[in-house]
């Protein structure tokens, strides 16, 4: 058996490398936000039932919530900070700004985030359950429904989610995807 | 939450030296942690140690000799979802693992981990309501309870649960093959045999033996399976549990259905394969007639209860649309 | 951008100016047009998007300690017993609190409030004990293993509307609970067409997508000047002002020695209106570990039981027309799920009141007490209910009657408010009806059950729209003019509506400078009083009081202030509005598809035209009322919660189960303000805009529903399973 309650754990987030010693509880939400100060995370349910707390851990999208920090030892993550600045925004973060694609602003990192690796995903040609023959491996083409179905892992009580689908689309044309 | 010591091991060998022959009480395996986590937050899995799987290499989707796939246990669901090979020959299972979850949820989920998915009946999640399957012999709460999801098939006084899992009804469909490993060696489970109806003891939802590993999922070649469909009824548009869903493949020769897999999620303790309505449709003609009359076969075996009756109209209709759907030829086709 | 915070969230006294525009003199100068009614982006979205906006949990602190709340697991009865024995050892845990230790509380301000103060259970879900702890795994741990045992008493948690205990409420609104006009019998038995049908929802919840959260901090300055206590609150609020009222007295400090700040909030919808126990948790907690800070976050779970809900409710609507459609008669009786802890009642029978003319009315607000949770406001509590209710029964009576929806609407406009006579400041119902039938394509709808494409069942629906004025106080506003710029200070509060931005056009048309000079200092104490967040009336009210300071700084200081210069104006309702009825009006249309294998609904388009005043910021407007469309179309599709009679609780509360509408779920939505200038509201001449958007839209929904598929939902939510049973 391991040493039981504490492990050494790395974890680079928005390009900084962190190292921690962590009870194998923490998940990488907590270790963000309680143990590192990271709150461009936020903590939504805890449970993977709302989207709030996705990052992009070695390129993926995650909720974070779900992922144990010891388990992520050595990953990359990146936060909706990790993506722009106030005064250097990402292109999606622009865009959101430009569709006022936010109220209260709290599922609104996780949704930046989700959106930035589901273009990934657009663009190495994963399917959806809203394509229409999955079998044809057809590239990509973002729809608004495409759209919709990719990012409803992100919950927005305060329904900004036709001008979040409008700013995806936004970044996704500039992209070729749409 | 339970505090627990965490291991990673480096091979399947070193996981299994350290998970002894212990149950499942003292010790639990992670993979993509998407059940287990949450599990784990809500005090219902409560291990001493907790065994990291997630970085063991089981081997990616693989084309096998005879044409099926052999699919690593850590594979991940997105991942699985996307390869060419699954999409061209099983797109039935593609589409149900786009079904699930959520775009994050399945870029952690793992292959493995999404068979041994537990209920989501809301009384299994509480501790504080009794429950058979958290602990044997409090009680089953859902049998008078909040009803819309429970079983209609295959449930016991004990338990009315049904499993969550999307990916595990084209599998069923599919007389896929789990491959694991354990103290005793290895074994191939059918499909069919993994999981388990609740009967007396809800407590286990699968065959698995003590610390026993899952390493593969096999799907064996199905040509005609090119042709299936996964559909998926559920209350919120997307991210959300069946209600129902219904996996099919058809092979249609003039006109005749001469070969047929059919499996329903969301209406009993497991995947449920609908083997009445296949064997009544095999050499029927393709027609709406024929598939209503296969699925009321099957559904003579529904016991609704108060909340989930509207389900078994749900069911035939859909699996008649679905039949449908595939059994049309390319001039019917919209 | 607030002035009380920087991007990293540190707090400071003194404002701080926002990060990325330098104040530019030249801006300042010449003639400009003006800044209400032109779009402008929400100046905290940069903040947003980057994460770096604070909220309540995410406050730097140092040394902080987590508090972690224990709830009943019974419906009501007494705890005989508490074992804390294993708690306690938890390696970690500072303090185990039950009701038997617990700092003592001293002015039962709150009932729902009352917390740790005796054995009684009074729900399923009460805070009963709590344990600090240095990390938050240590407390939930501890927590969990806290036992206590209980004598368990017979408890009742399910509306029945026409059982024996329900009461009628006296007074709802400051208004009469029950009024009748005319002769209601009478007018029912003149009907040539009559509707009689009840209408009902479960329980709903607010679900925001913060959860609640707090960091509570206890200074005692000395022990021999306990006047000199402070209370630190980084909380999550719609306004300071309920937690000095009601939070101070309950914990023995005077309104002034509590220091609230909620710079961001991650929704509120009413939600966060008013302290919760868990604020009396934290605040006891802190108390015993001063002056170290206390955390505390509810988890999701939680949250279905100690912050409130839209209570479930009951609504009896009759409807009696003459053959061309004018009303002879109205009566709804709304039967309300309370509280015995503490009764709060929707006046859901308020809009059917003034909605449409009639001589004859009865309307009744009616109450049963419950061994369940308090309920508290939920974004257009009444309102929502009731024109549900009212709404469907009037597509229902268009049905019988074979007269269009909209024209049914028409033909019984009023005059003037029906309830009380007065004439309407603006009322442009009718307006909105025929624009928005007009731009819907509402003429391309058919019989029900005759449109189809493919498996679905295709049809339309309307229903129209209404929210009060609720402004009825005195407040104040400061204006301060420090490093270049004009800060606005008022206790109001940006719960994501746009009020950092709109207050600063507001207050940059007062004083006659580009809203980029105008910063504002909101969501503390410390700032003059002012309503909270809620009533949709914060633009109108807090506006009102922004231009009167404005007005008094530049009467004070001119137009070339000194540095630090300041004003303070005060404002209420513009003096003779009450001689008016005044009310924001709209119409909602829908279109769903219904499919006929699987009985999913799903909505193609939805459609809001609003007669709503002045619109400061078109875009932010946009956003809200489409946001208030949403949340609606969630509650009449998904919003569905089970309580369980055996044990009390929410059995399916949590995000996985308690469904609120998802990306896939909201179709293109469409807006449109019609233009209105009403005086009667506050200077600017807008009017509410909160939740207009939740008002009807359920009614359009479920009236869309009929017309696809003729079968009439009565009860909210329309699921497969509803539909399937209709």
């Amino acid at each position: 058996m391991p040493d039981q309650h504490s492990h050494p754990t790395t974890l680079t987030v928005n390009g900084e490398r962190h190292d921690l010693v962590l009870d194998p509880r923490v998940s990488v939400l907590d270790a963000l936000r309680d143990r590192l100060g990271v709150t461009s995370v936020k903590k939504g349910c805890d449970h993977g039932q709302c989207g709030a707390c996705t990052v992009i851990a070695d390129g993926r999208r995650i909720v974070s919530c779900l992922a144990l920090a010891v388990s992520y030892d050595g990953a990359e993550v990146t936060t909706a900070a990790g993506l722009g600045s106030v005064g250097a925004l990402g292109a999606l973060q622009e865009a959101f700004v430009d569709r006022d694609a936010l109220q209260c602003g709290y599922c609104t990192p996780g949704q930046v985030c989700s959106a930035e690796a589901m273009l990934a995903e657009a663009e190495a040609g994963m399917p959806s359950h809203v394509t229409a023959d999955v079998a044809a491996l057809d590239p990509v083409r973002l729809s608004p429904e495409e759209v919709r179905e990719r990012m409803s892992g992100n919950l927005c009580r305060c329904g900004a989610y036709p001008n979040i689908v409008d700013a995806i689309l936004d970044v996704a044309g500039e992209r070729g995807l749409a | 939450m339970k505090a627990f010591a965490y291991a990673r091991p480096g091979s399947i060998a070193e996981a299994l030296e350290l998970a002894g022959d212990g149950d499942d009480t003292q010790t639990a395996y992670l993979a993509g942690g998407t059940n287990l986590v949450d599990h784990l937050r809500l005090g219902i899995a409560r291990p001493d140690t907790l065994i990291d799987l997630s970085r063991l290499d089981f081997g990616g989707v693989e084309e096998t000799a005879d044409g099926g796939l052999r699919i690593g246990a850590n594979v991940r669901n997105a991942d699985l979802a996307a390869d060419p090979a699954l999409r061209r020959r099983f797109p039935f299972v593609s589409e149900a693992l786009l079904a699930g979850a959520s775009g994050q949820l399945r870029s952690m989920a793992s292959t493995g981990g999404n068979l041994l998915q537990r209920t989501r009946c809301v009384y299994f999640q509480d501790r504080s309501t009794p429950c058979n399957k958290r602990e044997p012999g409090s009680g089953c709460s859902a049998l008078d309870g909040y009803g819309t999801y429970n079983a209609l098939i295959g449930a016991s006084e004990h338990c009315v649960a049904v499993h969550p899992s999307d990916l595990c009804v084209p599998l069923a469909a599919l007389d896929a093959i789990v491959h694991v490993t354990g103290p005793g060696g290895e074994r191939a489970i059918p499909f069919d045999q993994f999981h388990r109806l609740p009967g007396d003891a809800p407590e286990r939802d699968t065959t698995l033996e003590a610390s026993e590993i899952i390493t593969a999922v096999e799907i064996l070649a199905l040509p005609w399976a090119s042709r299936s469909r996964y559909r998926k009824v559920r209350d919120r548009a997307s991210y959300a549990f069946a209600l129902v869903s219904v996996a099919a493949a058809v092979d249609v020769a003039d006109g005749v259905v001469t070969d047929v897999r059919l499996a329903l999620g969301g209406v009993s303790h497991k995947p449920h394969r609908a083997r009445a309505a296949e064997d009544a449709l095999r050499g029927q003609p393709a027609t709406p007639a024929a598939f209503e009359a296969a699925i009321d076969a099957e559904l003579e075996a529904a016991r609704p209860g108060k909340d989930n009756a509207f389900k078994v109209g749900q069911l035939r209709r859909t699996t008649v649309a679905v039949l449908t759907e595939l059994t049309q030829t390319e001039g019917d086709r919209p | 951008m607030t002035a009380t915070r920087d991007a990293q969230g540190r707090s400071s006294e003194s404002p701080v100016l926002p990060l990325h525009a330098a104040p530019d003199p030249q801006r300042s100068a010449g003639p400009r047009e003006p800044s209400v009614g032109t779009d402008r982006r929400r100046v905290d979205a940069p903040l947003k998007v980057t994460g770096t906006a604070p909220y309540a949990y995410e406050h730097p602190t140092t040394n902080p300690c987590h508090v972690w709340p224990v709830l009943s697991t019974i419906a009501r009865g007494t705890i005989i017993g508490v074992d804390a024995s294993r708690a306690a050892a938890v390696p970690g845990v500072i303090r185990v609190l039950t009701h038997a230790d617990a700092p003592r509380l001293r002015v039962k301000a709150d009932a729902g409030l009352w917390i740790l103060q005796g054995p009684e259970v009074h729900h399923r879900g009460q805070i009963i004990g709590g344990v600090i702890a240095d990390t938050p795994e240590a407390a939930r741990e501890a927590a969990e293993l806290l036992v206590f045992t209980y004598d368990e008493a017979p408890s009742k948690v399910e509306l029945d509307p026409d059982g024996p205990d329900v009461t009628t409420a006296k007074v709802v609104l400051m208004r009469p609970g029950s009024e009748t006009k005319g002769d209601p019998e009478q007018g029912w038995g003149e009907g040539v067409h009559r509707v009689d049908a009840t209408y009902e929802h479960t329980a709903q919840y607010h679900a925001q997508m913060e959860p609640h959260a707090v960091i509570a901090t206890w200074h005692e300055v000395s022990p021999l000047d306990v006047r000199a206590t402070r209370l630190t609150l980084q909380d999550s609020n719609q306004g300071p002002l309920p937690h000095r009222l009601l939070l101070a007295p309950l914990l023995g400090l005077l309104p002034h020695q509590l220091d609230v700040s909620s710079p961001y909030v991650g929704g509120a919808f009413g939600g966060k209106a008013f302290p919760h126990p868990h604020l009396v948790l934290a605040s006891l907690a802190a108390k015993i570990v001063s002056p170290r800070p206390v955390k505390l976050a509810l988890t999701r779970q939680q949250m279905f039981s100690v912050v409130g809900h839209r209570a479930a409710s009951s609504q009896h609507v009759r409807l009696a027309a003459d053959a061309e459609g004018r009303l002879t008669m109205v009566e709804h009786v709304s039967t309300q799920a309370a509280s015995r802890v503490k009764n709060s009642v929707d006046h859901s029978c308020m809009s059917t009141r003034m909605m449409y003319a009639t001589p004859n009315r009865h309307t009744e607000h009616r109450v049963l007490e419950l061994d369940v949770p308090p309920s508290t406001w939920m974004r257009a509590p009444g309102d929502f209910t009731g024109m549900f209710a009212l709404e469907t029964a009037l597509d229902e009576l268009a049905h019988t009657a074979g007269i269009d929806p909209v024209d049914l609407r028409v033909r019984n406009e009023p005059d003037v408010d029906p309830e009380n006579g007065k004439p309407w400041s603006t009322r442009a119902l009718v307006a909105c009806l025929q624009r928005g039938a007009e731009r819907f394509g509402w003429d391309e709808r058919q019989a029900p059950g005759q449109r189809r494409d493919g498996e679905w069942q295709i049809g339309l629906g309307m229903a129209s729209a209404v929210f009060p004025n609720m402004h009825m106080v005195t407040f104040a506003a400061k204006i301060l003019f420090t490093g270049g710029r004009y800060v606005v200070q008022l206790q109001a509060s940006d719960i994501g509506t746009g009020a950092h931005t709109v207050l600063a056009q507001i207050a940059a048309d007062a004083l006659g400078v580009d809203p980029d000079l105008v910063v504002t200092d909101i969501g503390r104490t410390g700032t003059p009083m002012a309503m909270v967040a809620g009533g949709s009336s914060g633009t109108y009210e807090w506006g009102n009081s922004v231009v009167a300071a404005c007005e008094a700084f530049r009467r004070k200081h001119g137009l070339h202030p000194a540095e630090g210069a300041s004003a303070t104006g005060r404002s209420g309702p513009p003096k003779g509005s009450n001689k008016y009825s005044r009310n924001a009006f709209g119409a909602h249309f829908a279109e769903v598809a219904v499919s006929s294998v699987t009985d999913e609904v799903r909505v193609r388009r939805l459609l809001g035209v609003y007669a709503a005043g002045t619109i400061i910021n078109p875009r932010t407007a946009r956003s809200q009322v489409m946001g208030g469309m949403i949340m609606a179309l969630s509650g009449a599709l998904l919003e569905e919660s089970y309580r369980d009679p055996r044990f009390g609780h929410i059995a399916n509360g949590d995000l996985a189960s308690y469904h609120v509408a998802a990306h896939a779920d909201v179709p293109p939505i469409d807006v449109e303000f019609l233009p209105e200038h009403d005086p009667w509201f506050g200077a600017k001449g807008s009017k509410g805009i909160g939740e207009i958007g939740m008002v009807g839209t359920p009614a359009a929904l479920g009236n869309a529903v009929f017309n696809a598929t003729g079968k009439r939902l009565r009860s909210l939510p329309f699921t497969p399973s509803a539909l399937a049973e209709a």
